[in-house]
């Protein structure tokens, strides 16, 4: 099986493009990315999108993307996983060029918000949840959210501004990120005042949904992977797992079992362990969810993940801002986290580079981790 | 207009009629093909009593569309004591505040109209403070 | 009770039935009379009710009827699959063309074997429901039926009748008598076209003739048809532990049973409007399942429901034994009503979609 290269990446800034489509933003990320690889020939474009046939009215995004960027020759189709659909179409990506079936395949992930304007987008993004027993309770994905929050702090005693570490956090990476969405510091008591959208999780405890796109180009051809100049970044390993799609079908909540079940596959396929990682790209789509999942990866017990974000050293999380400050355009929010980790492992990640970066394991999730989407990237000189 | 699904599933929306599992016995909301217990089929009516507990709650001041007229609500993850876990408004909560915990019961309540004064009516469960 | 040659004016069936369950639902939210005033500038001094129960914003006369038929069937204590008819009478059921009897009879399980629909009779929507459900039972058709009497009532901001205009419902499974905690002795109805209060269709709120309600309308039915309950019964007044008349306030009801002959004693446990309006077509209904809360077996019951356009059925009952056990099986009328939230006008309006939206 073949070793895929990260050949080429490109990403749109995030924020509410009023006048740019689904085909402009995607053409704006893929475009960069071919271009950095030199042009090759692409044999599949894989598409990570959402929300479009609901907001936008527009399914079949591979082919609208595809024309609309003179791409003939190519198959395509969109993968779906809830809000880790870009994660998914990297999934398919990642499958197709290791098989041998590609040797080239171009990632998109794009998303068009603001396509819909009013209270009608909730409704939409919690098309993620049950609609018969969830959304027509008159909840959004934000009060699966608070839901977990809440227990979570009253079962572990946990202060009122125990999850406050990772916003913070967030936003003072997204300062030298020039495509976040929000590039301003936010302090802890900022963070305490904060006004509250489901109660326990306040507003910045939610990340914002926005615009954007992002896509790589992936390639089995070392030829193609060098064609930019740029050093070597390889996508290890990947894998995925599901849970209830229903919160309240989980026999234990606060356990994201699918998170633990999709980060062992993957570094059981690298061959690696967690500890091996310097990058750790955790979903916080909510704060709680990345507590959830930091506990649910073993790097904390159960009821201490809040702790860990603030004390711990040996990993760097949401280097360029994360959903809660780069922004979460949902599906395409998958590949923002692949061009990340592939630029800090390259060295151009600027302001914010982890020093010594050579693995990353970055994870997506539709829902509260009801899907859970996991791949491990490397620089290749570091390949054993 | 949604009809078919919103009717398809009244009885278990009206009054939390569920299934129960002919080769377990484990009681089951909502239900569904393949029992998620034991993995068999599952296909019995059962009636649950509508009794259970308030397992996490958080309150909502901005809803989605359709739902505003019951702002601010409470949605809570309610353990029915027969087992399943449902998720619903709390309803009738006056000045009583919510804990984890709180044992409450069953009411059917107007949940939304199927898009505007011209749509169909949506009844469903809600869950209160038991009464008394 | 002596043999009575049958009646050609007094509803009596061939079969006799009775009530084999009860109950009632009131919403807990309370818009006091003096608030009314309060905003309209009036004098809370002359407010004709202490306070009014008003329908929380999820909940409509379907809502109300659902809870009060579950009562009624834990008290009956039979499988809702034995119904054979659900009939809701209101004069604000949800949907103007669809029943709110069918919503109803699916979330309390009864059969798809029914007779359903629902009924129209301003606030005596409901004893009609009653009395058609004694004939069904009563002429052998059926064993059981679900009768309700149930109303979100609706009245024109600033109107006088603003003050009382409630929400609540009551459900009744009527049934053989054997199994009855309330046997039904015979039922007397009393109609004219008089009218006093109207909606015209697609109007939002009623009309009503002012004092034209009062000697023509409310005092000639409900006299009349508890007069001639008397005479064809061969009873009088003081054969009956309790009385429960039509209260859209708390003058008409006492002075009505002043002049028929009634102490306050009879009347007072079940008229609640004082405390939570008129429910209209759940008026009296609510009020009998507050009587039968507290009668004692043997106790006989005078019923009449007044509706405007207009009519009054009269219902004659005797408590049974059964009643002792039964009625503890479901939450009482008192239950709901001391279950009370206070609101404001601002609430109030919006609760009841008073304010234009659009």
């Amino acid at each position: 099986m073949n070793k895929v290269y990260i050949a080429g990446i490109g990403q749109t800034v995030v924020g509410e493009h009023w006048d740019r489509s689904l085909a402009n933003l995607s053409a704006q990320a893929l475009l960069a990315a071919l271009h950095e690889a030199g042009d090759p020939a692409v044999d599949a474009l894989y598409a990570g999108n959402l929300l479009a046939s609901s907001a936008s009215k527009q399914s079949n995004i591979g082919a609208l993307i595809a024309s609309n960027a003179g791409l003939t020759g190519v198959e395509t189709f969109t993968a779906e996983a809830g809000e880790a659909s870009g994660a998914a179409a990297l999934r398919m990506g990642y499958l197709a060029v290791r098989s041998g079936y590609a040797r080239t395949a171009l990632v998109v992930g794009v998303e068009k918000v603001t396509d819909m304007v009013g209270g009608g987008i909730d409704n939409v993004i919690a098309h993620s949840t049950d609609y018969d027993f969830e959304a027509m309770s008159g909840i959004t994905s934000t009060t699966l959210a608070g839901l977990l929050m809440a227990r979570y702090i009253a079962q572990y005693h946990v202060p009122a501004d125990g999850l406050g570490a990772l916003p913070v956090m967030a936003h003072a990476n997204a300062v030298h990120n020039p495509n976040a969405i929000f590039r301003r510091a936010i302090s802890m008591d900022a963070y305490r005042k904060a006004g509250m959208v489901s109660a326990p999780l306040n507003m910045f405890d939610a990340a914002p949904y926005a615009d954007g796109a992002a896509a790589v180009l992936l390639t089995c051809d070392p030829a193609i992977a060098r064609a930019g100049g740029k050093a070597l970044v390889e996508i290890r390993a990947s894998a995925g797992a599901v849970d209830t799609l229903a919160l309240h079908d989980r026999p234990e909540p606060l356990m994201f079992s699918a998170v633990t079940a999709s980060t062992q596959k993957a570094l059981a396929l690298a061959g690696m362990v967690l500890q091996d990682m310097q990058i750790y790209e955790v979903w916080d789509a909510f704060s709680i969810y990345a507590v959830l999942s930091i506990e649910a990866n073993g790097l904390a017990a159960r009821g201490d993940g809040w702790r860990w974000v603030a004390d711990n050293k040996d990993m760097a999380l949401v280097t360029m801002g994360g959903n809660k400050a780069r922004g979460l355009p949902l599906g395409a929010a998958g590949l923002y986290q692949a061009v990340e980790a592939a630029m800090q492992l390259r060295g151009e990640a600027g302001e914010n580079q982890v020093e010594g970066a050579e693995h990353a394991i970055i994870q997506a999730m539709g829902g509260p981790a009801a899907n859970v989407i996991t791949h491990i990237l490397s620089r290749s000189a570091s390949t054993y | 207009m949604e009809i078919p699904r919103h009717w398809r599933i009244q009885k278990q929306r009206y009054s939390l009629v569920g299934e129960e599992c002919p080769h377990c016995s484990a009681k089951i909301f909502p239900p569904r093909d393949v029992c998620p217990e034991c993995g068999g089929e599952a296909k019995e009516p059962y009636r649950f009593s509508g009794r259970g507990s308030v397992y996490s709650y958080t309150v909502m001041n901005n809803a989605p569309a359709g739902f505003e007229e019951s702002l601010p609500y409470t949605i809570a993850l309610v353990q029915l004591e027969e087992g399943p876990t449902v998720t619903a408004q709390l309803t009738d909560l006056g000045e009583q505040p919510v804990e984890i915990g709180m044992p409450v019961e069953m009411v059917t309540r107007r949940i939304k109209q199927d898009g505007g004064r011209q749509g169909m009516l949506i009844y469903g469960y809600k869950f209160r403070p038991v009464m008394g | 009770m002596a043999d009575q040659k049958k009646s050609s004016l007094l509803l009596k069936p061939n079969r006799k039935v009775g009530i084999v369950g009860y109950g009632a639902y009131v919403p807990m939210y309370r818009l006091p009379a003096a608030e009314i005033a309060r905003v309209w500038g009036r004098s809370p001094k002359s407010v004709p009710i202490k306070e009014k129960a008003v329908p929380g914003p999820d909940e409509d006369t379907v809502t109300i009827g659902i809870e009060a038929a579950r009562n009624a069937l834990a008290r009956a204590g039979i499988d809702p699959m034995a119904l054979r008819a659900v009939w809701t009478g209101s004069e604000s059921h949800p949907y103007a063309v669809k029943p709110s009897s069918t919503i109803i009879a699916e979330a309390v399980g009864a059969p798809a074997h029914i007779q359903a629909a629902d009924m129209e009779f301003a606030c005596k929507a409901g004893t009609e429901a009653m009395v058609m459900a004694i004939a069904l039972v009563g002429s052998g058709m059926g064993d059981y039926a679900l009768a309700l009497g149930v109303d979100t009532a609706q009245a024109k901001p600033g109107d006088a009748l603003e003050y009382t205009a409630a929400a609540g419902g009551a459900a009744f499974v009527i049934g053989p008598a054997e199994e009855a905690v309330a046997e039904i002795i015979s039922t007397y109805s009393f109609v004219s076209d008089t009218p006093d209060f109207w909606r015209r269709a697609y109007q939002h709120y009623p009309e009503h003739g002012q004092r034209f309600t009062g000697q023509p309308a409310y005092f000639r039915h409900i006299g009349q048809a508890a007069k001639t309950m008397m005479a064809e019964s061969g009873t009088q007044p003081a054969d009956y532990a309790h009385v429960v008349l039509h209260q859209p306030n708390l003058k008409f009801p006492k002075k009505m049973a002043k002049s028929l002959g009634f102490t306050h004693e009879q009347l007072e446990t079940g008229l609640l409007s004082g405390v939570i309006g008129n429910t209209y077509a759940g008026a009296s209904p609510v009020g009998l399942t507050a009587i039968l809360d507290i009668a004692k077996p043997g106790e006989r019951i005078l019923m009449v429901s007044y509706g405007s356009g207009a009519g009054s059925d009269a219902i004659d009952l005797v408590v049974t034994d059964r009643i002792v056990k039964r009625r503890e099986t479901a939450p009482s009328t008192q239950d709901y009503i001391t279950r009370r939230i206070e609101i404001d006008y601002a609430l109030y309006a919006r609760y009841r979609n008073i304010l234009r939206m659009d």
